[in-house]
């Protein structure tokens, strides 16, 4: 199982009520389930994903994180994680007010694109970035609105948002992240994890 | 009629108030058994019919000789598969094979009720068929299923008697007939109204049968549950029997020629009245209206555990509809999953053979089924 998914489940408490938005495949929810809490629910927006869910016995709704979370009621979830989609929403604001407003605390990871090798790409090249976290071309990319480690920091503070806790993944080890080591963690990690609360 | 003597059926004794305030009793429900109940009396099912639908959802139906009417989704090894369930399935009160309904024989006068028949709805329907779990000592389903019709059942059923059912799947329908649902109701009815030979539902005593309205109410029923590009392709402007138009009234298309033809054998099969009937329960079915409103009270003190499925192409139950369960199951946190599935056979899609519905059903209950055993071990 990835990396990021061991480190999110280690975030979660037991038994608490968990909403996993865009959960693929299921993987993460069969994980939790299995380890952490039988009270998780996903939401995903591809039929095929949300068939193959269902068949596994998981519970998941098909719809998109910018349409249908506003049928949860506040605070219905004590976790809300949303996994490497932010970028891909056309309103990722209003997607973390709702994440915010359905769950207790929400859990977004983000691929970062203040990485080294994403920098290098821009700066070297003069192209657009292809990675392996980021594989695809400027043109069919379904991530509409990257940010880094750092743009995500000053958002939550600028929404008044707290961070309680934030790490980053750097080939699959686990670092601390904090606003110490935010300049040289923002140029060597791929991703970040942020469990966040309003 | 008389092979109607050979269907299964228990008489329900105790008496039951329905929704018109009419009181009935000594009625009864004629069902059909699919699989074998285990001892433990964990792997039932309880399947509800829609509207033309009866009892006979697998395997040959006797009456018509015709497979029944869920054979995609129900028999050995299909999804719903009676090698590992035991499926009950019930012709609804205001039905035509067998139970309490407008051509049951009124034992005074030796003729069919007809439109003495009281006004049924949905929930009479439902609190009459819960008399099957008496019947056959099941203190709590596995599941209740349905599509259409047999979905608002599930609705009803789980709503009145909240912990008798782990699993509830309702399949393309509604809980509120929409103004669109009553209007093509209505059409059929009033087709089978203006059949001179209805004579006020005493037919029967007139030895006269409405096949031409009961027909045109089939034709019209027919279409809604086809979408128009399943139509288009199957039909087009395809010629039936022909090469050019004959420039008269006969079936020129191959479209008319069907839609004749299931006029035709549906008037063999199903009773005029009961089209009556059962169309009139389905448009007063309206579930939030039951709550003042709010559907989500309607599930409030649910315990089971609930997938909601629609089709892209069904227009007359469409996905919006099914959507608004979902929302109302997640706004009281009930468990319920949702999809709505790809296909272009329209509102028909649950009954026909659409693998990405059928496939996900049976796996979805193979795999709840071991996780309601497991938790009780």
């Amino acid at each position: 199982m990835k990396k990021e998914f061991k480190v999110i489940s280690e975030l979660i408490s037991q038994n608490s009520k968990v909403l996993d938005v865009g959960c693929g495949d299921g993987e993460l929810m069969k994980f939790l389930k299995d380890n952490k809490t039988s009270k998780i629910r996903g939401l995903e927006i591809s039929k095929n994903r949300v068939q193959n869910c269902l068949s596994k016995g998981l519970t998941v709704i098909e719809g998109n994180a910018e349409n249908d979370l506003q049928q949860f009621p506040n605070n219905s979830f004590d976790f809300v994680i949303l996994s490497q989609t932010l970028q891909a929403f056309l309103d990722p604001e209003k997607v973390i007010a709702e994440l915010l407003r359905v769950g207790k605390k929400a859990i977004v990871t983000i691929p970062n694109f203040g990485y080294w090798k994403v920098r290098i790409n821009l700066l070297i090249k003069g192209t657009m970035p292809v990675t392996e976290n980021l594989p695809n071309e400027w043109y069919n990319t379904p991530n509409l609105h990257m940010c880094t480690l750092r743009d995500f920091f000053n958002f939550c503070s600028k929404r008044e948002i707290k961070i309680f806790k934030s790490l980053a993944l750097k080939n699959n080890k686990t670092l601390n992240l904090s606003a110490k080591n935010l300049a040289w963690r923002n140029l060597e990690s791929q991703l970040g994890i942020f469990l966040i609360e309003k | 009629m008389n092979k109607l003597k050979q269907v299964k059926n228990i008489i329900i004794t105790k008496p039951q108030k329905l929704d018109c305030g009419k009181e009935i009793s000594n009625f009864p429900i004629s069902y059909e058994t699919y699989g074998t109940l285990n001892e433990k009396k964990d792997n039932a099912i309880l399947v509800f019919h829609a509207l033309t639908g009866d009892q006979f959802a697998s395997g040959k139906n006797p009456i018509t000789n015709k497979d029944g009417w869920w054979s995609y989704a129900l028999g050995s090894g299909k999804a719903i598969d009676t090698e590992k369930f035991f499926v009950i399935c019930a012709n609804v009160i205001g039905g035509c094979m067998g139970s309490y309904g407008p051509s049951t024989i009124d034992e005074e006068t030796g003729k069919p009720i007809g439109t003495n028949f009281p006004v049924i709805t949905i929930n009479d329907m439902v609190n009459a068929q819960y008399n099957l779990l008496e019947h056959f000592k099941i203190d709590k389903l596995f599941a209740v299923i349905g599509g259409s019709m047999g979905g608002m059942q599930v609705l009803q059923f789980v709503s009145n008697f909240p912990d008798k059912a782990h699993i509830a799947i309702p399949i393309a329908c509604t809980s509120s007939h929409s103004a669109q649902n009553i209007a093509f109701n209505e059409l059929g009815r009033q087709a089978i109204l203006a059949d001179t030979n209805w004579k006020n539902g005493l037919y029967e005593q007139n030895k006269t049968s409405p096949d031409k309205g009961l027909a045109v109410a089939r034709m019209a029923a027919h279409i809604t549950y086809l979408s128009k590009k399943g139509l288009q392709e199957k039909f087009g402007r395809k010629l039936q029997e022909r090469d050019d138009l004959k420039f008269s009234f006969d079936a020129d298309f191959q479209i008319e020629s069907y839609l004749r033809y299931q006029g035709s054998v549906f008037v063999d099969r199903f009773d005029a009245n009961s089209y009556l009937y059962i169309t009139r329960a389905m448009d007063y079915f309206d579930l939030s209206k039951q709550f003042n409103g709010n559907l989500s009270a309607a599930f409030s003190n649910t315990t089971s555990k609930f997938f909601v499925i629609s089709f892209t192409s069904d227009w007359l139950y469409p996905t919006a509809e099914n959507r608004e369960i979902v929302i109302a199951l997640n706004a009281i946190g009930a468990d319920v999953g949702f999809v709505e599935i790809e296909s272009d056979k329209g509102h028909d899609s649950f009954l026909l053979d659409v693998p990405d519905f059928l496939d996900t059903l049976g796996n979805y209950l193979k795999t709840n089924y071991k996780t309601v055993n497991e938790k009780r071990i």
